[in-house]
């Protein structure tokens, strides 16, 4: 492969936005199958899903089950992201763009933890 | 803050090493100021490439500390506070020798993604008219000023990660003569630049666009033909 | 594959991606309102069982993530994993299906 670019030219918050959507994609990727598998429980019965969510009561998946969710809005606020600049190609509203999608995923990421406490 | 600077400067081909050099600090110095210097009294033998020294030719770009300039616009003091320099090749490009990269296929890639004009009219026909304030026009006009130096290409990591990618240069090129409305090779084109190997290939990193000397942004280009590709497929015209 | 073929599945990717974004803004929020009112077995049950909206809500979510996640990962298996051709398309084809069977029992366990 050609010599690539290090850290010092992705510095930038394009790329971070282009980052954080990646990755996020990537783990909801993995989640969303065991996702789906855990609330097929409720066909075996409300007592087969209440089992499961007994189990996830624990402070560890509680905080997972936030991190996905955090990755969800961030996925989401960044899509929106790139829906716009692909679509209306506002290019004066690039960078706002990245700090409107991060202060989204943040706010939603206190409120689900305000909920959860 | 010494009076020398210390850079480290790329010497041999792709297995190659950085050269540590001392060089005496001055004011106003550019990067294209410290090469010089190093090839005329230090290192005879450095190779790099540069033409008009003024920043418009694009032929000194260079890699400098991590990121892709033209060296003759960089000042030392913008990007080196601490008198530490790293001057390499550009990116994403094979390396001829010390500073100088190949760009053959970076004007290959141009004229597969169709970047050449195609004429429909001749010398006997009536003058095009085209209103420059016409939103066609205006998106072209925003994105003519490339002069094919390579520093988006350089910067866009989707080049290292996909080596068919035409390149932020070639499709902003292919998008200013969509655009254009004397063109006759629109349907050619937007088949040449669609696809994994062209604008859809695309991730909006928007490398080229921070780092494109001239401020231009082919992230707002390829967007504009991911656009056309669309309505094209969507009219069953792709 | 061909410039008309990945120009549709763009095209197939943004769609869903604007349709997901209703779906995962209702998602967001209800998920506030579920956990606030306590995730039980019951709480949720109550709230999709027998209901035609939620249904026709979640089954238009399940099959949206079908068609969206496959094409998203195709170009990160490729970039970033080396993976390109007709192993990897095949590979996404049975991913989407295996979202799709799971997606649905999913929903039908919890209307049903």
């Amino acid at each position: 492969m050609k010599p690539g670019n290090d850290l010092r030219a992705r510095n930038h918050p394009a790329y971070w936005a282009f980052l954080v959507h990646r990755i996020s994609g990537l783990a909801l990727a993995v989640f969303l199958p065991l996702h789906f598998w855990a609330l097929g429980h409720a066909l075996a019965g409300a007592g087969r899903l209440e089992a499961f969510l007994r189990w996830t009561d624990q402070p560890l998946v509680k905080f997972a089950e936030w991190g996905m969710v955090v990755l969800l809005a961030a996925h989401f606020a960044g899509g929106l992201r790139i829906l716009a600049l692909e679509f209306l190609a506002w290019r004066e509203w690039q960078k706002k763009l990245v700090a409107v999608a991060a202060a989204f995923s943040l706010a939603y990421a206190l409120a689900y933890a305000l909920a959860l406490l | 803050m010494g009076a020398n600077l210390q850079v480290r400067v790329w010497r041999g081909g792709a297995d190659g090493a950085f050269q540590p050099f001392d060089v005496p600090r001055q004011a106003s110095q550019t990067v294209l100021d410290v090469v010089t210097h190093i090839q005329r009294a230090l290192e005879p033998a450095l190779a790099y490439r540069f033409a008009c020294r003024v920043g418009m030719c694009g032929s000194c770009a260079m890699t400098v500390n991590g990121v892709a300039r033209w060296t003759c616009r960089t000042h030392v003091d913008k990007v080196a506070p601490d008198g530490r320099l790293e001057i390499a090749p550009l990116r994403n490009l094979p390396v001829i020798r010390d500073l100088v990269a190949d760009m053959s296929e970076f004007f290959d890639k141009w004229a597969a993604a169709r970047g050449s004009f195609a004429p429909t009219r001749t010398r006997r026909d009536e003058f095009a008219r085209v209103a420059p304030d016409s939103a066609a026009r205006r998106q072209v006009d925003a994105a003519i000023e490339c002069i094919g130096c390579g520093v988006c290409y350089s910067s866009c990591d989707v080049v290292t990660w996909n080596p068919a990618y035409l390149g932020p240069a070639a499709l902003n090129r292919a998008w200013t003569l969509v655009q254009d409305v004397r063109d006759g090779a629109r349907a050619e084109r937007l088949a040449a630049v669609a696809g994994d190997a062209g604008c859809h290939a695309c991730h909006t990193h928007m490398s080229c666009t921070e780092r494109c000397p001239k401020q231009l942004s082919p992230t707002a280009g390829i967007a504009g033909l991911k656009r056309a590709a669309a309505k094209a497929a969507l009219r069953g015209e792709l | 594959m061909s410039a008309r073929g990945d120009t549709r599945l763009w095209l197939a990717q943004r769609a869903s991606a604007a349709l997901l974004g209703i779906c995962v803004l209702v998602h967001l929020a209800t998920m506030i309102y579920a956990v606030r009112s306590g995730l039980s077995a019951t709480a949720i049950l109550g709230r999709t069982r027998g209901n035609l909206a939620w249904l026709a809500f979640y089954s238009t979510f399940v099959l949206a993530v079908t068609v969206h996640v496959p094409i998203g990962l195709r170009s990160v298996l490729a970039e970033w994993f080396g993976w390109r051709g007709r192993s990897r398309d095949a590979a996404l084809l049975g991913f989407a299906a295996l979202l799709a069977v799971l997606g649905m029992r999913a929903v039908l366990g919890v209307f049903g």
